[in-house]
């Protein structure tokens, strides 16, 4: 009996211990209210509170860098980012549950309803750009620029089962069976390359299909017949096992993605711009607004090039800073897709 | 049955059948025997040697990473800098708060219908709704944790917090608790049951003083099962709003249960899926601090399973 009464006090024990050794202690945690005046925006280490981010896998990694290196010059402040996805982060964003949203695509109508009926307004802020990079197997040398035209003969739901051979792409290509790898219809990389090569947002099923960027890449690399598209940082990082595809618009023009032909979008049409969505009844608060002029600072421009993307070109960054200090609400996509928009002329 | 002294069979005439018939049958069922042994003997190994691999991958990729560092940084974009102590501190407390929910409620439910309640189409109704529960996607899981625990509960829970993450899973979990429960209750004899109520005992007293502490450790198991389960999921976290870059600790105080978290395999999956080759080395080291908490936290309920079965 004794030795059982140990045992249940034992697990007592073990519970307890197992709390207490999870104990804070190191940080205090924020309240969620926010405190301190606006005076205190510029001294930066009194400001205290919490900015709620959400949204995009793809752009976790910006949000990341910025609220790391935010937390070191605003200790007070505590910023949360989770990954919910674009859609899952704009369903919870239109929901007030969170202060700022990352989105890989712009506001859809349906998610434009949503904030309306539940009576959030939001500012729409382009913070960087990524090149969506088509890729093959290095030994691969037939291909070495295909045409928006041939991407869509390739992807479009017409093609299932019908293009499955190289021949079948380009007069010329050799008899080669293509193995196809991509984004699955999950992701808002999916919908921007569909919408981009003109295939209205819809592809074939048949194809090799991972939310993971990195599957895709392993894919392509062994298969050397292979064609795959991803963001560009994952071709940079493994640009040793990739060959880069580069991409005729329709003009006779070839054009590789870089840091360069991404930024000034003659890398089209497959550039596209990340976004941040802040909700305007936040964005004055000290915490948030803090957060967000440090997201857009042309200083801290460098974090986005730092985890593989492409930070705006300053014309663009200009009209993004501007419009949150204006705190234009509503999107200039009107529920639509990017391809083909040029960002300085629509802010 | 007996195969010492096959000879005996030759002098009972009664028995229609020679001795070479006889060796050769015994023969063959020997040899299914070893065949099946062989069998078994390939299962286990099996299982083991794609564990093996996994593991050997894991530690060879990731055993350069584990250092006190690692355990005590919050995450970085940097991976030299990056560490997991949110998520490691997020997955013990939610796994505490996970075994603190689900062992009384599991075990009581389990008590409940297998001693108290008499066998009726009540019975029956909850038991098949238990063990259909059992097969639900995590993810259905999430999305009721969302509306109820989440936005329902608000005012208890505060939202996406360690609470609401601990609640979700606790749901579902609790089915192989019970089912474990009532299984291991199944299995004490009823001739324990009968001898308490001779001697005059209650029921309450028969199950608290003899059934129950000679069923624990089948109950323990199933709690091992289940909390093994627990601390893997990652689709019901994600769904009701687990976060992944969360720069500080929960407060070591009511207050804690409803400040924000993240766990550790949403840190490994935010890793693996990162371009940066670097990220990956993060991952498996990550893993590592995974399961050595999965051991650990199985440990001591075997131990404690040990104890009561002395």
């Amino acid at each position: 009996m004794l030795s059982k009464k140990f045992a249940y006090s034992l697990s007592v024990v073990a519970l307890l211990a197992g709390l207490a050794a999870c104990g804070g202690g190191t940080t205090d945690t924020a309240d969620t209210t926010t405190e301190g005046g606006t005076d205190t925006a510029a001294a930066g280490s009194d400001l205290t509170g919490s900015v709620l981010v959400d949204g995009s896998s793809t752009v976790f990694p910006i949000s990341e860098a910025m609220a790391e290196e935010f937390g070191k010059a605003y200790p007070g402040v505590s910023v949360t980012v989770g990954v919910s996805g674009t859609g899952g982060g704009f369903k919870k964003f239109c929901a007030g549950e969170t202060d700022v949203t990352g989105a890989s695509r712009p506001i859809k109508q349906e998610e434009i309803d949503l904030c309306a009926k539940n009576g959030i307004e939001y500012i729409e802020l382009p913070v960087a750009f990524d090149g969506l990079s088509v890729v093959v197997h290095p030994q691969n040398d037939f291909v070495q620029c295909l045409t928006v035209d041939e991407l869509k003969a390739i992807w479009e739901p017409a093609a299932q089962g019908k293009i499955t051979n190289w021949s079948q792409v380009r007069d010329g290509f050799p008899d080669a069976p293509l193995g196809l790898y991509g984004a699955g219809t999950d992701s808002g990389t999916y919908d921007y390359f569909m919408e981009a090569i003109g295939a209205d947002g819809e592809s074939r099923g048949d194809y090799t299909a991972s939310e993971d960027d990195n599957v895709l890449v392993q894919g392509v690399t062994n298969d050397v017949n292979g064609l795959a598209f991803f963001g560009y940082a994952y071709y940079v990082e493994n640009q040793d096992r990739l060959k880069l595809v580069a991409i005729d618009a329709g003009d006779g023009n070839c054009v590789e993605p870089s840091p360069e032909t991404i930024a000034d979008s003659t890398y089209q049409p497959l550039s596209r711009p990340e976004f941040i969505y802040v909700k305007k009844s936040v964005a004055e608060e000290p915490p948030v607004k803090a957060f967000v002029e440090f997201y857009l600072s042309s200083e801290n421009a460098y974090l986005v090039d730092e985890v593989g993307y492409v930070s705006l070109p300053p014309a663009v960054e200009t009209k993004a800073n501007e419009r949150f200090q204006n705190g234009t609400v509503g999107t200039v996509f009107g529920g639509g897709a990017t391809v083909g928009v040029k960002l300085q002329e629509v802010l | 049955m007996t195969t010492s002294n096959p000879q005996s069979f030759e002098r009972e005439s009664s028995w229609n059948i020679d001795q070479a018939t006889f060796l050769k049958a015994l023969r063959q069922r020997y040899t299914f025997d070893k065949v099946f042994a062989t069998l078994a003997l390939l299962a286990v190994v099996f299982s083991l040697f794609v564990l093996a691999v996994l593991l050997i991958d894991v530690f060879i990729d990731g055993i350069g990473r584990v250092n006190w560092s690692f355990l005590t940084s919050f995450p970085s974009r940097r991976p030299a800098e990056a560490g997991l102590v949110s998520a490691l501190v997020g997955t013990v407390w939610v796994m505490v708060l996970v075994a603190l929910i689900t062992f009384p409620v599991g075990v009581g439910a389990g008590v409940f219908l297998e001693e108290f309640i008499s066998d009726n189409w009540f019975a029956r109704a909850i038991e098949i709704n238990i063990s259909n529960l059992a097969a639900v996607p995590s993810i259905i899981y999430g999305l009721l944790g969302l509306q109820v625990f989440v936005r329902v509960m608000f005012p208890i829970t505060q939202g996406r917090s360690i609470l609401s993450g601990a609640l979700t899973l606790s749901l579902l979990v609790l089915p192989i608790v019970i089912i474990a429960t009532r299984e291991s209750l199944r299995a004490v004899p009823g001739s324990i049951r009968q001898a308490g109520f001779a001697l005059g005992a209650t029921r309450w007293q028969v199950v608290r003083e003899h059934v129950l502490p000679l069923a624990m450790p089948g109950v323990l198991t199933g709690v091992i099962l289940a909390l093994s389960r627990a601390i893997g999921e990652t689709a019901p976290l994600i769904t009701i709003g687990a976060l992944t870059y969360i720069p500080f600790l929960p407060e070591l105080s009511l207050k804690g249960l409803q400040s924000p978290f993240t766990v550790l395999p949403i840190q490994i999956f935010n890793w693996v899926s990162r371009p940066q080759a670097d990220f990956y080395s993060l991952a498996a080291g990550g893993i590592i601090v995974l399961m050595v908490v999965l051991l650990l936290m199985n440990a001591t309920a075997i131990y404690l399973r040990n104890r009561f079965q002395k």
